[in-house]
């Protein structure tokens, strides 16, 4: 931080929306603070979420998160190279395993063209066969919408914001936001002290509700949004190529499976409304029903293992857009309630709140990108074990080398706590869950995280 | 590409008694593998005397008798540190290791990867996922070889003998469990186990405990359960899931050889031979755990089948005898009978999920060949022999466990 602890721009929460912002914000040469809660980035909603690139075939037409996952989803596409982050084309098919949910593919496959989303069509029953053979033949008819992708979670947030770093722009993390007061000028306090910023962006998440009463009577109320997974071992990864989507109800897009961007297949999400906005708490009732929904289309998982189980909090309003306005005479920016988009949407919701900047507090400049290529945990591409000058692999489920967790550990945006290891590494999150490897990787670990 | 005779992957006692036991039979062209940095396997880890009386002759900690097993095959190619990726067919391997990506031939190879505790997440265990929650094998690698404690007051789940081992690794590093937590009515490991929980450890064993709720959020606060129809909550700050093993199959599992659902192992005839013929497997691959001496003998009966196979005396692994247990067992091993006969007396391993008291039967092709009553115990393996039999027009064999009303 600057010795007088001011910033033009302060960024309240490190998930992949402020990680996106912090990015936008730092290319513009404003020279952004970032400041997470947690012990590294991706404390919150983005640390567990199921990881697809949308198009948006199914989003509200004409609404801002359309729009926003539109802009971000071709702007992964451009940038993804540069940064070394993967795309694993899988597209996806919504399946109809009844006949009502028959009745409602057409109105799928116009939605997705009058969101401008081309090349959805519908697959019969025989053409369903051909390209998921697997899938149980209760499966009756879909829509294919190719453009769905898959992507990984934690790398892309952790581009940008090393992007950001390169940019100039400074990360505090283990820097909690308990209050604050405007007088020109935004007083935050903090757990490590005050912090003086000419314009605040509120992107905390879960917490979006609670943070802007330091600016207002928040006008949405956050209601976390609980999603389950069950995530079953490789061998499950070659029993589907697309991702298999149900026919969307009214409260969630409802039980997925797909693929992961890690040689993986997740199961899930659930969607159960709570008010604890912190835990996310995973509960066998649910993680069997899971298995059991999973096994019922893609029989083949009955022998498969479950390798990891996982839950994320989606935080969601009473309203189905995202809350994003500008106050300028607060000098306050609001970027909430990005329920179930935010990874998609991220890159699309920066460029939007630039523009809403520019608009009302004064001229962005465009710098020349420095790119900043984060290591590649995907599995469809060269992984650092297959290197043929050998490996040290520690964690032997991921097959992760003990030079990715060294360097996970190094640098001047090393993993802030044992989380953020696993999220940059992925050691210790294989079938084993740690059995062989988590004394080593702490070991390697020792005195450079909070364990 | 060179071919060997032998290689075998993993080098714990089931790998390197069957190494040693090659080298015994006159065998020189051996590989073993093993993606640790020392040999040993489990035993490596488990600071704790326990093993080697019979194999050695006086009871040993884990990490001597990991050393004497080492020691054995010191002549012999022991690489270290190789991971092996791939199995392909017609024995050949794909590794990596300090030399980079390499391909291993064999004319044939011995899979003896071991079996590791199923982990929170397989168990689906309710609950937040805080740093603080591992297995026994996780727990003794921080403690005996790293010398560290990561936690002070841990609550230990389950009561098999591997949970007795986990208090003996806590006192290592003068840690006390809270409590151990036992699902069943009773404990799993023999009486009176629990006595020496409370007796020589001062630790509260608690069995008849369900629906275990992790709490925590960043480290491990405590769990929840029931019993007794109540809601219970211990505080502590680390949780050991303890036992249920598994083979360690991630690599079989991709692989073409046949697994069987029952014991989550490769599936074998009695010469330890897999579905293809240049594989065999021995230890606790085949079905989870048992003692190293146990593992340590079938590495030393693989040894001679593969000798065997080597002087291409062993008859041919097509047209098997399927076997299949019911009733009351939760598996049985070998799964299959190849060649025509006359078969030694055939040797069954079995396991039951609970306690059962009934007649153990064995089946041909639906008729009855061999029975004895039977008291059967989760935590003790079923083994006896059937006399030799002329099964030469036998197709199917049944292993029955019937539960007497
Ligand atoms: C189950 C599930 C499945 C999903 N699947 C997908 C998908 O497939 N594709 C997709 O595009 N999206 C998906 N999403 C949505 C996506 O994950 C979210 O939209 C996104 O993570 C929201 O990010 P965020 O940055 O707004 O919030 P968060 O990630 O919650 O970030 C907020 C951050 O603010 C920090 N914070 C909170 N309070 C404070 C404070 N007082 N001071 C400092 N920091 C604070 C928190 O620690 C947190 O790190 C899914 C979400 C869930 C839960
Ligand atoms: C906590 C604990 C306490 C125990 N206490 C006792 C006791 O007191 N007395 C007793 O008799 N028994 C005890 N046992 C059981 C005993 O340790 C095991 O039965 C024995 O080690 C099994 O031998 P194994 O050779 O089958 O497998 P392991 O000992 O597990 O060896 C397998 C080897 O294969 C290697 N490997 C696996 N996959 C690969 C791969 N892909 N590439 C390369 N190498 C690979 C591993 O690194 C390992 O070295 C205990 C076990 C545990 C877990």
């Amino acid at each position: 931080m600057t010795d007088t602890n001011h910033a033009q721009v302060v960024i309240i929460g490190g998930g992949v929306v402020g990680c996106a912002l912090f990015r936008r914000f730092s290319m513009s040469g404003l020279r952004p603070v970032l400041l997470e809660a947690g012990g590294d980035i991706l404390s919150g909603a983005s640390k567990g979420n199921s990881a697809l690139l949308h198009t948006g075939f199914d989003a509200p037409h004409g609404s801002l998160e359309l729009s926003c996952m539109q802009q971000g989803y071709r702007e992964y596409l451009a940038i993804r190279e540069k940064l070394n982050l993967p795309l694993v084309k899988s597209g996806a098919i919504v399946v109809a395993w009844n006949d009502e949910q028959i009745q409602k593919l057409d109105e799928i496959v116009a939605k997705a063209h009058a969101n401008n989303v081309g090349e959805v069509t519908r697959v019969d029953r025989e053409q369903l066969r051909k390209m998921e053979p697997l899938l149980s033949p209760k499966a009756l008819a879909g829509v294919h919408v190719p453009g769905e992708h898959i992507i990984d979670p934690w790398s892309a947030p952790l581009a940008y914001v090393r992007q950001g770093l390169a940019h100039g722009g400074i990360v505090l993390r283990n820097c909690r936001v308990t209050g604050g007061h405007f007088n020109g000028v935004w007083h935050l306090e903090t757990s490590q002290g005050e912090i003086t910023a000419d314009l605040v962006i509120n992107a905390a998440g879960n917490q979006g509700d609670i943070i802007e009463a330091i600016n207002r009577p928040a006008p949405f109320k956050i209601t976390p949004r609980k999603g389950q997974f069950v995530v079953f071992d490789k061998p499950a990864a070659r029993l589907v190529k697309a991702i298999i989507l149900p026919v969307p109800t009214e409260r969630t897009k409802g039980v997925v499976i797909c693929r992961t961007a890690f040689g993986n297949l997740l199961v899930g999400p659930t969607a159960e409304d709570q008010e604890d906005r912190i835990h996310a708490a995973v509960d066998e009732a649910a993680l069997r029903q899971l298995v059991a929904r999973g096994v019922e289309m893609l029989p083949g998982l009955a022998n498969v293992d479950v390798s990891a189980v996982y839950a994320g909090l989606r935080p969601a309003t009473e309203f189905k857009d995202y809350q994003i306005t500008a106050q300028p005479d607060r000098r306050w920016i609001t970027v909430a309630g990005i329920r179930s988009t935010g990874l998609t949407g991220a890159l699309g919701i920066a460029q939007h709140v630039a523009g809403l900047y520019a608009a009302s507090f004064g001229r962005l400049n465009e710098m020349e990108p420095i790119w900043t290529p984060v290591p590649n945990l995907c599995e469809e591409n060269t992984r650092p074990y297959q290197s043929p000058l050998g490996a040290d692999i520690v964690c032997h489920c991921e097959w992760v080398t003990r030079g990715e967790i060294v360097a996970a550990l190094a640098g001047d945006f090393p993993a802030g706590d044992v989380g953020g290891l696993k999220r940059r590494t992925r050691a210790m999150m294989g079938r084993c869950q740690g059995f062989y490897c988590s004394a080593h990787v702490m070991a390697l670990a020792e005195g450079k995280i909070a364990s | 590409m060179k071919t060997h005779d032998v290689v075998i992957l993993g080098a714990g006692p089931a790998g390197l008694s069957a190494a040693a036991e090659l080298k015994r039979l006159g065998h020189r062209d051996i590989v073993i593998l093993d993606r640790e940095s020392q040999g040993g396997g489990i035993p490596r880890h488990c600071g704790h005397t326990g093993y080697g009386l019979l194999q050695f002759g006086r009871l040993m900690t884990g990490p001597d008798f990991a050393k004497r097993l080492v020691d054995q095959v010191s002549d012999l190619d022991l690489r270290l540190g190789h991971t092996v990726l791939k199995l392909e067919p017609n024995g050949r391997i794909q590794t990596t290791g300090p030399n980079g990506p390499e391909t291993f031939q064999a004319q044939k190879i011995l899979l003896a990867m071991g079996a590791r505790e199923t982990p929170r997440s397989a168990r689906l265990v309710s609950g937040t996922r805080p740093w603080g929650v591992m297995n026994t094998g996780a727990l003794q690698q921080f403690a005996y070889l790293h010398g560290k404690a990561p936690f002070q007051h841990p609550i230990v789940i389950g009561t098999e003998l591997v949970s007795f081992s986990t208090l003996l690794t806590l006192g290592h590093v003068g840690v006390k469990a809270v409590a151990m937590l036992e699902a069943h009515a009773r404990i799993t490991a023999r009486r009176p186990a629990d006595w020496v929980a409370r007796i020589a450890f001062g630790v509260p064993v608690l069995t008849g405990c369900s629906e275990f709720t992790i709490r925590g959020q960043g480290k491990v606060e405590g769990v929840t359960f029931r019993r007794h129809g109540r809601e219970r909550v211990l505080e502590g700050d680390g949780i050991i899931f303890t036992g249920q093993f598994r083979p360690e199959t991630g690599l079989l599992t991709q692989s073409h050889l046949e697994l069987d659902p029952g014991t989550r192992g490769p599936v074998i005839d009695q010469l330890y031979r897999c579905t293809d013929a240049s594989y065999f497997a021995a230890g606790n691959l085949l079905r989870g755990i048992e003692t190293a001496g146990q593992c340590y003998r079938e590495g030393k009966s693989a040894a001679h089948a593969i000798h065997a196979a080597l002087d291409d005396t062993l008859p041919a692994s097509a047209a098997p005898i399927r076997i299949e247990a019911t009733g009351a067992l939760s598996y049985v091993y070998p799964q299959r009978l190849t060649g025509r006969g006359p078969y030694d007396p055939l040797l069954f391993k079995a396991r039951v999920g609970e306690a059962v008291k009934g007649t153990l039967r064995v089946l041909a092709d639906g008729r009855e060949i061999w029975s004895r009553p039977i008291n059967a115990l989760p935590e003790r393996r079923i083994a006896w022999r059937v006399p030799a039999v002329d099964l030469s027009n036998t197709h199917h064999l049944t292993i029955d466990l019937t539960p007497r009303s």
